[in-house]
């Protein structure tokens, strides 16, 4: 079986007719994590809810293939049964739908009406992976992610990707908003995961996420693509150095989109 | 402007109707005093909705149909309201007017509680039909919809629960429409002090859609201490036009009355549902779920009438609207003077899933005392978009994610009545018509 791969070439997307990426590229592959860090207001977000599908991001030139298929010609839904996931920063809050019917509905949307997932096999792995989580139980029961915490939040992505299994998986500022006990947990649930059959992209300000999740590679966005790429060494020197030798090294003076 | 209405029966065909159900005089009488009435009075107005042109009037008035003594006998639609032969407790069903079925358990005959279609009411408990019927909950002349009821009344059920009586298991009544069939369908519940009970309605078409009109009254009589709790699923046929008005008279100390109401016609429906809380410290809480489709037109209006002192009345309505589907949700809590301590609060959301569908909520309070609480809630909006990325983003198709939000959006209601069948049977149509 060949590696899953998501590969993008000169991506440009704009929001409300404002141009956010400006030619990024990048190639994953399964069995790779890959960290996109850069500071506030370079275009990470957007690069990740543009590859999903996000209905206000529209791609104005470049493309990206995923498994071989243009991504960009796949529907929302499409892009998720084919194995893309994205764990979102502000996940939205769906009342009256609890958090085990929408991610059983989830787990069944790419199976046959032969072979869909029995509530004791969903049980069981739910129950499996809450416990890695450390996710109450309750939880399974709450509308989805209504009245849920920042960190709610944010372990129920993770809950979700454990359950899909997806083949590449987005993740945007998962730590964010996460107490370092709540980080640990996080990082375990996606080192479950690694495998040749799984690529990941990290999408992170910050380098404590990348000390319980080692990286095979670090990229730095800033101006709406990438401007520097190199292995976990480079994370760990923008942890002790920050952004602003990069900036020096490539003349930038801010590295904000649409300040340059 | 006047808009005289001619109803399809005169004088003689009543007297005989009502002579072939062997009614006692007094009821003919009103019958024919109603009739003329009806031909008098004016449309009812509901607010934000021109019923002028509705067919009210355009109905075929022989009633057809036997009574049966056999489940079997039933059609496949009402045997599935009903659920297992050997589970049927306490049921009446009807088709067009007539009973086609009737079960009521012994020990509740024994308690003295009356659960019995109108006719038989009408010839065995005459005194207190005509104690309740039509006098306070709503009365003959309010409008020429409540006067032909008054006049062509062909249908329903009567129940009475004496005092101190509670009924456990639920009094279930499926009334069947057929052809061009008028149906004027009245049911009277009157709970006496410290009773209690449940009762269900279904209202279904059978066979091809004629058009027809379907008027329907039911009146609630509490008294001190009472518990009813009234679960309704009407599911007419789209050339049915219907004027339903249900009503509860909480007169009695702490009485309380719960209206679970699920309004799925799929013709144009004025749907009138109020309660008045007389009784002090009395409680009244209605829920009602909606969907509108096609072309149809509906009016919602959900009155809570507040007289007692430390009375408590709830309104929580949702409604889905999708093609062309047009809908008024009006929620009225009305404070009486010297109802103090009153608390009144209403809530009514809409969900809109095609443009060319059109909702409106229109939360009131009417409030003439001071030392009240009241508050009120609406919206009326679209699917979220986001909502729908995030759904669609782990794989549900459109259709799906869809079906997860609206299936969400009625929940709150759904899920919060107090009748398990009545919920279990709105899953089902509202599944059904949303897809």
């Amino acid at each position: 079986m060949t590696k899953p791969s998501l590969s993008v070439k000169d991506l440009h997307v704009s929001i409300e007719e404002k141009e956010i990426l400006k030619g990024f590229g990048i190639d994953v592959k399964g069995g790779e994590i890959h960290a996109i860090m850069g500071p506030n207001g370079t275009g990470k977000s957007t690069l990740a809810s543009a590859l999903m599908g996000h209905p206000n991001y529209e791609v104005t030139s470049g493309e990206a293939t995923f498994n071989g298929e243009d991504l960009f010609e796949m529907e929302v839904d499409e892009r998720a049964r084919a194995g893309l996931f994205l764990a979102m920063q502000y996940p939205s809050e769906v009342s009256g739908v609890t958090n085990a019917d929408f991610i059983r509905s989830a787990m069944n949307a790419d199976r046959s009406e032969d072979d869909q997932v029995s509530l004791m096999q969903f049980i069981r792995k739910i129950d499996d992976k809450m416990g890695m989580l450390e996710i109450d139980q309750s939880f399974q029961h709450r509308y989805l992610n209504e009245g849920f915490s920042g960190g709610e939040k944010k372990r129920n992505e993770i809950l979700q990707l454990l359950m899909l299994e997806p083949k590449i998986a987005i993740l945007d500022e998962i730590d964010s908003g996460l107490d370092i006990d709540a980080l640990k947990v996080v990082a375990k649930g996606i080192n479950e995961l690694r495998s040749d059959d799984f690529g990941c992209m990290i999408i992170t300000h910050y380098q404590r996420l990348l000390n319980y999740i080692q990286p095979d590679y670090v990229h730095v966005m800033m101006q709406g693509r990438i401007v520097k790429s190199g292995g976990p060494e480079l994370a760990q020197k923008l942890e002790e150095q920050g952004y602003d030798w990069i900036k020096e090294e490539l003349g930038i003076e801010d590295e904000r989109v649409g300040q340059e | 402007m006047t808009t005289e209405l001619t109803f399809p029966v005169n004088e003689q065909q009543l007297q005989s109707f009502s002579k072939d159900r062997q009614e006692p005089e007094w009821f003919t009488n009103a019958r024919l005093d109603a009739l003329t009435k009806a031909g008098k009075l004016e449309l009812p107005k509901p607010d934000k909705t021109k019923i002028t042109k509705w067919n009210f009037t355009s109905f075929s008035y022989d009633a057809q149909g036997e009574a049966t003594s056999s489940y079997k006998e039933l059609s496949d639609a009402v045997r599935t309201l009903v659920g297992e032969e050997e589970k049927v407790e306490n049921l009446i069903t009807q088709k067009n007017g007539r009973s086609t079925y009737e079960a009521v358990q012994a020990e509740l005959r024994e308690q003295g509680v009356i659960f019995t279609d109108m006719e038989t009411a009408l010839k065995e408990h005459g005194d207190l039909v005509q104690k309740y019927f039509m006098k306070d909950a709503v009365s003959v002349d309010e409008n020429s919809l409540t006067a032909a009821h008054a006049a062509l009344v062909n249908g329903g059920v009567f129940i009475y629960v004496p005092e101190g009586v509670e009924v456990k298991s639920p009094l279930q009544a499926i009334f069947a429409h057929e052809g061009s069939f008028g149906l004027f369908n009245h049911v009277l519940i009157v709970a006496e002090a410290n009773s209690s009970l449940t009762y269900i309605e279904n209202y279904l078409s059978e066979g091809s859609g004629e058009e027809a009109a379907a008027n329907i009254v039911a009146e609630v009589y509490l008294e001190d201490g009472a518990k009813v709790r009234f679960g309704a699923v009407d599911n007419l046929a789209g050339a049915v036009t219907t004027y339903v008005n249900r009503r509860g008279q909480v007169n009695g100390r702490d009485a309380e009355l719960y209206w679970a109401l699920g309004q799925m016609n799929d013709g144009n429906t004025v749907s009138e549902n109020t309660t008045y809380l007389h009784g002090q410290g009395s409680y009244g809480d209605t829920k009602t779920v909606s969907i509108g489709r096609g072309k149809q037109i509906q009016n919602f209006t959900t009155n809570v009438i507040h007289f007692g002192k430390d009375t408590d009345g709830q309104i929580l309505k949702h409604g889905v609207m999708k093609e062309a589907a047009t809908s008024i949700f009006n929620g009225i809590s009305k404070i009486e003077k010297g109802a103090t301590k009153a608390n009144g609060e209403q809530t009514e959301r809409v969900l809109m899933l095609s443009e060319k569908a059109r909702g409106d909520a229109n939360p009131i309070l009417l409030i003439d005392e001071d030392d009240v609480t009241a508050g009120h809630a609406a919206s009326v909006g679209k699917i979220d978009p986001l909502q729908m990325f995030y759904l669609m983003s782990r794989g549900l198709s459109q259709t799906e994610a869809e079906r997860l939000i609206i299936h969400g959006f009625l929940e709150p209601v759904v899920g919060a009545l107090p009748i398990d069948s009545v919920k279990e049977q709105l899953y089902d149509l509202i599944e059904r018509k949303v897809y």
